[in-house]
């Protein structure tokens, strides 16, 4: 579905990405690990085209989609949560989904539930919301999404990617600033998802949570993609625990 | 102060548009809500009638009209959809000099050229002003206060439409009542369209472009395309007000790129209190005969001018339209601690 070739990208003399290789297909969940400034980001960035790629080639569905804007990425199938949440502050949560249903991707594929064509969009923000963890009867759908705590702004990242109907669904630390509780309920909905048909790509620092849903894993340091695999084989690299670790120095 | 006791505010339950369900159970409710909205309309319809025996105060009147436009146009972009436009008067110039054109060159009515100069105006600014659309804050102001001082000079420099002279014999409208009543319903009219837009769910695609323009990239949607969107409505309202100036005057010229045209918006948005574009026609409302009846101080008419903007901003900063439809909106009582 997505393939990755030869992925690099220099801010200025800083090489973020270092020829980074991969593919995922139809169905998989893939997960990303790595440290801090390890290049997770910039990964996603370069696929979904926040930032431009220096060299190497994009293809998603057989078609390069390096270079291109954004907004045409997200039509084709492609669509990422922030790792630093952005909701709309000024607007009530489910207004926030608006934004998505109105958006051509959803009036297109009809959306999450249809409602991108059809209905009324506030009903349906309001059912995706439910979907994703907020209480109907409550206040927290009508609230202020800036008076929202960081559990509810990462459910509500999720949803706005969800009301586009994904193909490929990019989460970048979805998991990261919640609690356990928060992540379990979590947990399920990705399967869920994915169950559905879409294919997930998360990156993660919460390991154990993250293999509880990812079948394979790839990890990344300083730019440079270390190994894939099941997690089992990744976590027992030494690579993969210098990065985490740092060094046995052999004091 | 009363000792052992508190004021309360508790906010009055009503909403009118609660997404599509109107509620209003009572006379009460419904005058409740539309007093201020006849306030204003009445209020605008009437004043030509009341000010018939002061014809400099119908004068003043279409130039409250005037500045309430392109107020309303400053807080739609920069409330909105959060660009700090200038550009006021780039716009009413581009729309007087369109509007002189077609009246002069092709003979259309001002019933005629004043839509089609706003309308092609708004789009000959829109066109100027794109490539500066993916600048933000005071970058954008910038630009487009450069644009009226560069038109200025073109102008000047190519001895374009007349020069310094300006464009004379521009044909005025025939009637003074239609002349006023034109402008006035015109602007009421814009008013509550440009409200209404605010709240479909168009005008939540520009006020998330404000509150966080990446998410809406990543929701499919072409920022660069709603902002152009935007910028055309708004400067639609300032061409339309330039183009209604020129036929009102029966004159087009370098005037109309004057600085008045981009500061005083500003002001009376602040006084009014912005986002809520009703706010920015109050502002003008207040601020336009004030200056006017300052004009008695003579030179010192500035500072005086100054002076109470400067007290209004910084005991209501809010704005005055805010911090009214705050406390009409909440009752206040007393209660025991």
């Amino acid at each position: 579905m997505l393939t990755v070739r030869n992925l690099s990208k220099n801010f200025g003399g800083v090489t973020a990405l270092n020829d980074i290789n991969f593919a995922i297909s139809k169905g998989e969940i893939l997960g990303v690990i790595g440290p801090n400034g390890s290049g997770k980001t910039t990964l996603i960035n370069c696929i979904t085209g926040f930032i431009k790629a220096s060299a190497g080639e994009i293809v998603f569905n057989g078609r390069n989609i390096k270079g291109m804007q954004p907004h045409n990425i997200v039509n084709l199938g492609i669509c990422r949560t922030f790792q630093i949440m952005r909701p709309y502050s000024s607007m009530p949560a489910y207004k926030n989904l608006i934004i998505p249903l109105y958006g051509p991707r959803a009036r297109k594929t009809g959306g999450w539930r249809g409602g991108g064509r059809h209905g009324d969009r506030n009903i349906i923000a309001l059912d995706l919301l439910e979907e994703v963890g907020f209480e109907r009867e409550s206040k927290v759908p009508y609230k202020l999404a800036g008076t929202l705590p960081t559990g509810y702004l990462k459910r509500l990242e999720l949803a706005r990617c969800l009301a586009l109907n994904p193909d490929l669904l990019i989460c970048d630390e979805v998991f990261s600033g919640l609690s356990m509780s928060e992540i379990a309920s979590m947990v399920p909905l990705i399967e869920k998802l994915n169950k559905s048909g879409v294919t997930i790509i998360m990156i993660e620092h919460r390991l154990k949570e993250l293999f509880k849903v990812a079948k394979r894993v790839m990890a990344i340091s300083y730019g440079d993609k270390i190994i894939e695999g099941l997690p089992a084989e990744v976590m027992a690299n030494e690579k993969v625990k210098e990065a985490y670790l740092g060094a046995d120095e052999g004091v | 102060m009363k000792t052992g006791m508190r004021k309360e505010r508790i906010d009055r339950g009503i909403k009118v548009r609660s997404d599509s369900i109107y509620a209003l159970s009572s006379w009460r409710e419904i005058s409740y809500l539309m007093a201020p909205r006849a306030l204003l309309v009445g209020g605008f319809l009437l004043a030509p009638l009341i000010l018939y025996f002061f014809p400099y105060w119908q004068k003043v009147l279409l130039i409250v009209c005037i500045y309430a436009l392109l107020s309303m146009a400053f807080d739609f972009l920069a409330n909105y959809v959060g660009l700090v436009c200038l550009g006021g008067s780039f716009f009413v110039g581009v729309g007087g000099y369109g509007a002189a054109l077609l009246n002069k060159y092709l003979h259309f009515s001002p019933f005629l050229s004043i839509p089609v100069a706003a309308l092609g105006g708004a789009a000959f600014c829109t066109f100027f002003l794109l490539p500066c659309l993916p600048l933000r804050g005071v970058y954008f102001a910038i630009i487009t206060l450069m644009y009226p001082l560069m038109m200025t000079r073109i102008i000047e420099a190519f001895e374009l439409f007349g020069g310094t002279n300006g464009m004379m014999d521009i044909s005025g409208f025939a009637n003074p009542w239609v002349e006023q009543y034109f402008l006035i319903i015109s602007t009421l009219v814009f008013l509550f369209a440009l409200r209404r837009l605010a709240v479909e769910d168009i005008g939540l695609v520009i006020k998330g472009i404000k509150d966080n323009d990446q998410s809406v990239r990543a929701s499919g949607i072409n920022i660069t395309v709603v902002k152009a969107q935007a910028l055309f409505y708004a400067s639609f309202l300032g061409c339309f007000a330039g183009a209604y100036l020129a036929h009102t005057y029966m004159w087009a010229g370098l005037s109309m790129f004057a600085l008045d045209f981009s500061i005083i918006p500003i002001a009376a948005t602040v006084v009014g209190g912005g986002g809520s574009l009703l706010g920015a026609v109050v502002g003008a409302i207040l601020l336009v005969p004030l200056s006017e009846a300052l004009r008695a101080f003579g030179p010192l008419r500035i500072v005086s001018y100054s002076l109470i903007l400067t007290v209004v901003i910084v005991i209501k900063g809010e704005g005055l339209l805010n911090y009214l439809s705050r406390k009409y909106s909440q009752f206040e009582r007393w209660v025991e601690i």
